[in-house]
């Protein structure tokens, strides 16, 4: 019988090490010339330096250097006036040069922090998550293994390469050990890399797209019994592609790891692969003998070396950070906290801000998102932000039902529209002959057939019995095919009925 | 017209007395002629090379300014991309690889207008001394068939030597470039690091490799040293500055009042007697050309050959582990990708490819790093030094450049110590990164083999050298009534 979370956090303490590699949103690839568009054909964005052909060189992006920068400064970091880049060597088919070209011991940035607060029972919680070292790298080429077990190299018949993602800039967070979160350590771990996600995105470096891959988290897990001084053994969970996963493969680790030690047996080191689908993990490479990369300094690039004039420059054009960002949204907007964390959970704060930003007014910005739109992106299992409505599509369906073009009703058949892709608001509405009828006289005309068809009701409302109206009403909106102001119709069959 | 010399071939053409086509075809037929004997390259690209000539031709005709060297035929180190055409590194394990781009210093040369005649061999992948590490068999030398041409770049050596081309371009590692033209009783000249560009050098040890200038006159390495070299944004490595005036320094000669350091550790013990005194009386030559010479000493270069083969090695297990058979050259063995790259390196290196891998790895793993990496870093620093305090009492320092003149072939292949002793004197350059240059000094009088000369020169101050190397050359061949190769035996007509 599997262990209940509440019985793993009353016995142990978690720790927690979380690595986030970030696909940097450069224009060109880390050491040479080559596009870095996602998607593209396989093998048509890569070159010799990126293949790795005899006799090729790279040579450093130095956007990437500005970028790497820019996340360094946001965390708190020292940036290194001096860095250098390593060589890892391993051998594997997807990595042109049997070498990954990522900074060792001389990282650009190290020692920062980033500040999370969490939403718990007990009110919000405020961590201090500590940064040991921001470092560049470039990203390896894909393997599609094909036949034998699922996607793995072993048993495979053949393996396909795909070298375009090969030498991607990647910046590689790397977290000090986490410990004192206790029972939130999973919300945590959530609630950083989300706040990290949103640092990136603000800074411009990345489209921090967790289902692509541009940003993946690993997360390091271990546990002690409450009181020990002494870490437990870690395990290093990969494959966690969304920030609910994050949460969850760490709350299932904790799990895993508390009834192997309940049951005297040892956790092993190891990587271990998260499956969304069961929200378990399964072993991967163990790591009990540590795979020896042989780094030394990559001897044809030249050490890193920023100026102080760039590392300022950078720095005084770094964007605000998303909470205190998030502090004056609540104030403008007048939204309570629960609203806030509702928002940022759903993550629609940056699609409400620009609907905003629009013309819309806050309040039906966020029900739009927060409602309707976001109940669609979970029934489709996307992001709200994935979907093919944008914040101008909303801000103008808003600004046609505050002029009476559109009724509620009507306007989440336009959404509804727009998420399947059925053009702009102006086609929608034209297409599908959504109006609103407010013109008196045809609505009148549906008033007295409705009396007509109903004149004992109609005469109740005579009497005062005005929710009995609420039939009549219905079988006008009924007529019109809800294109009618409910409203409106209201207003004038009570009028007509002498309730007016 | 084959035996001139590349600046005297490029007056002819100037003057109209050949064409470019011709002078291609005189040195495709002495190869045609030789290269039975000498086995000097592994690929002849005639076609290519007469197409570039004509090309050449042509706009000489139409009165287009060509450059210096434009329709001179040169011969290509094996180790330098060349696009379309064969690259093996004198490997197995890049049989029937064509590059598909061009290195920088082919992209110089064909912008140059220097035709490229084919690839010289070499010892595989530029390890060795001798070219007998090629997988494709050894180049003997033209001064005796029995006897090494110098390596890793004894193809070029050779070719300048028999006269197969006028020009040719090595790699210099640890003396890849001087040590064979010593041997061959040729010119040869390693810039300064960073001084030519490494794009499309196929890699030995990144931080000391340099591509440079192998010719049959000081004049004529310094003309094609300056067409190869020059700031490439491609290496990272290579210097932003402007290229040493070389050819100037070579037309110059004047060396009055300038000060000649000799090396006290570089001569001695293991130097062959016969070299030792052509070496001493080149010495005589420049100090009576008003040359001061004076005694310095570089304590730490006893400990240089032990660094290399150390940071060599361990450069090397990175730089080839990308010969996987996953993407280019030969592939061999069935199963796993992992079985694929086992069986493929297993053939597709050589022995003494092999054992620098295995002697880099162990080199870097995690344990002996600091004991053998991180030391032998520090050695380079230190011979670094030395040469800082060296040229602080010296213009230019100058030493044999090999210790010996070219040996067996056969007579050191299963002693490696020995080979790499060969290197002694060149070494210590490539682990400062500063310029060296090799030229005759005389055939030594055990044997009647070629001796080399060796100038080294501070960081980009290349042209000194060629300014004592022209000095010491023009007298010398006043000396021996016109260049020593002369002297050399004729090949050809059995």
């Amino acid at each position: 019988m599997a262990l209940k979370y509440e019985e793993v956090i009353v016995k142990y303490e978690p720790a927690l090490g979380l690595e986030v590699h970030v696909e940097l949103g450069t224009a060109s690839k880390m050491f040479c010339g080559c596009n870095t568009v996602f998607g593209a054909a396989a093998n048509t964005q890569t070159c010799p330096v990126c293949l790795g052909l005899p006799g090729a060189l790279p040579v450093v992006n130095g956007k990437a250097i500005e970028y790497t920068i820019a996340i360094g400064l946001a965390l708190n970091c020292s940036i290194a006036p001096y860095s250098r880049f390593a060589r890892k060597n391993y051998f594997y088919p997807d990595m042109p040069k049997n070498f990954q070209t990522s900074q060792y011991d001389e990282p650009i940035c190290t020692n920062g922090y980033l500040d999370i607060t969490i939403d718990t029972d007990e009110g919000s919680k405020d961590f201090r998550i500590e940064i040991e070292r921001v470092h560049m790298e470039e990203d390896t080429g894909k393997s599609l293994h094909m036949g034998g077990e699922a996607g793995r190299i072993h048993g495979a018949d053949y393996s396909l390469l795909d070298y375009n993602r090969a030498g991607i800039p990647l910046v590689e967070i790397v977290t000090k050990v986490v410990n004192g979160c206790g029972k939130y350590a999973p919300e945590v771990a959530r609630a950083y890399v989300s706040e990290l996600r949103d640092i990136l995105r603000g800074l411009g470096v990345s489209d921090v797209k967790m289902e692509q891959g541009s940003l993946r988290c690993d997360a390091n897990v271990s546990l002690r019994l409450i009181g020990s001084e002494k870490l437990g053994t870690r395990s290093e969970t990969k494959n966690v592609n969304s920030l609910k996963s994050v949460e969850r493969a760490i709350r299932s680790e904790m799990i895993r790891h508390a009834e192997l030690l309940n049951s005297n047996q040892r956790v092993i080191q190891e990587t271990r692969h998260f499956h969304e689908d069961t929200g378990l993990t399964t072993s991967g490479r163990s790591k009990e003998q540590a795979e020896d990369y042989r780094y030394f300094p990559e001897p044809d690039l030249v050490p890193i070396a920023p100026s102080k004039e760039l590392i300022a420059k950078i720095a005084s054009t770094l964007p605000e950070k998303p909470s205190v960002r998030r502090k004056k949204l609540q104030e403008a907007w007048q939204v309570p906290d629960k609203e806030m964390a509702a928002m940022i959970n759903a993550d629609v704060l940056d699609l409400v801000e620009a609907t905003v930003k629009l013309g819309a007014d806050p309040t039906r910005a966020r029900s739009w998102w927060l409602g309707e739109i976001a109940r669609i992106a979970n029934e489709k299992s996307v992001a709200a932000a994935d979907l093919a409505i944008s914040a101008a599509d909303v801000a103008e369906v808003i600004a046609l039902i505050v002029k009476g073009e559109l009724t509620d009703k009507l306007a989440r058949q336009v959404v509804e529209a727009l998420i399947n892709g059925e053009g702009s608001v102006a086609k929608i509405i034209e297409t599908r002959g959504i109006k609103v009828v407010s013109d008196d006289s045809s609505l009148m005309a549906a008033i007295e057939r409705a009396i007509a068809a109903a004149p004992d009701v109609a005469q109740k409302v005579r009497g005062g019995n005005i929710p009995a109206s609420g039939a009549l009403i219905g079988a006008v909106m009924k007529e019109s095919k809800g294109q009618a102001d409910a409203a409106k119709v209201r207003d004038l069959l009570l009028k007509h009925l002498g309730q007016g | 017209m084959i035996n001139k010399s590349a600046v005297e071939m490029a007056e002819a053409l100037n003057k109209g007395e050949i064409t470019s086509v011709e002078l291609t075809k005189a040195h495709l037929n002495q190869i045609s002629e030789v290269d039975g004997q000498v086995h000097a390259f592994l690929h002849v690209d005639t076609q290519g090379a007469l197409d570039q000539a004509s090309q050449v031709d042509a706009k000489r005709s139409a009165g287009e300014k060509l450059s210096a060297l434009a329709g001179v035929p040169l011969a290509l180190k094996d180790v330098l991309v060349q696009k379309g055409i064969p690259t093996t590194c004198g490997s197995k394990m890049l049989e029937g690889w064509r590059p598909p781009y061009d290195s920088t210093v082919v992209r110089k040369l064909k912008e140059n207008g220097i035709v490229i005649l084919g690839k010289t061999n070499m010892d595989e992948f530029a390890m060795g001394s001798s070219t007998e590490n090629s997988a494709y068999g050894p180049t003997k030398n033209p001064w005796d068939l029995t006897r090494i041409p110098g390596g890793s770049g004894g193809g070029s050596s050779a070719s300048l030597a028999s006269f197969q081309a006028p020009l040719a371009i090595g790699t210099d590692t640890g003396g890849s470039i001087r040590q064979p033209a010593a041997v061959t009783g040729t010119v040869g000249v390693k810039p300064t690091y960073g001084g030519v560009s490494r794009y499309g050098l196929v890699a030995f040890s990144s931080s000391l490799d340099q591509a440079g200038p192998c010719a049959r006159t000081v004049l004529d390495a310094a003309y094609l040293h300056e067409a190869i070299a020059g700031h490439d944004p491609l290496d990272s490595t290579s210097i932003n500055a402007s290229v040493p005036a070389v050819v100037a320094a070579a037309k110059n000669g004047n060396i009055k009042g300038m000060k000649i350091g000799v090396i006290k550790e570089l001569q001695g013990d293991g130097y062959q007697a016969g070299v030792l005194k052509l070496f001493n009386e080149s010495l005589d030559i420049l100090a009576s050309l008003g040359a001061e010479i004076v005694e310095v000493s570089c304590k730490y270069f006893d400990y240089a050959l032990a660094a290399y083969y150390l940071i060599a090695p361990s450069e090397c297990s990175s730089n080839l582990a990308r010969f996987d058979a996953m993407r280019y050259g030969i592939r061999s063995g069935q199963g796993s990708a992992e079985e694929v790259m086992n069986a493929t390196r297993q053939i597709g290196f050589g022995r003494e490819v092999k054992r620098r891998i295995i002697l880099g790895t162990y080199a870097l793993s995690s344990g002996y790093y600091d004991a053998y990496y991180g030391s032998a870093q520090k050695v380079r620093t230190l011979i670094s030094r030395d040469f800082e305090s060296a040229f602080k009492l010296a213009d230019v320092l100058v030493s044999p450049t090999a210790p010996t003149t070219a040996f067996k072939i056969g007579e050191k292949s299963n002693d490696p110590i020995a080979m790499y002793l060969n290197d002694i004197a060149t070494i210590p350059t490539n682990l400062a990164g500063i310029g060296g240059m090799s030229l005759p000094s005389g055939l030594a009088a055990e044997d009647g083999l070629p001796a080399g000369f060796q100038i080294m020169a501070p960081a980009m101050k290349d042209d000194l050298m060629y300014k004592v190397g022209a000095a010491l050359e023009a007298k010398l061949n006043t000396k021996w009534q016109g260049p020593i190769l002369n002297s050399a035996p004729k090949l050809g007509a059995k």
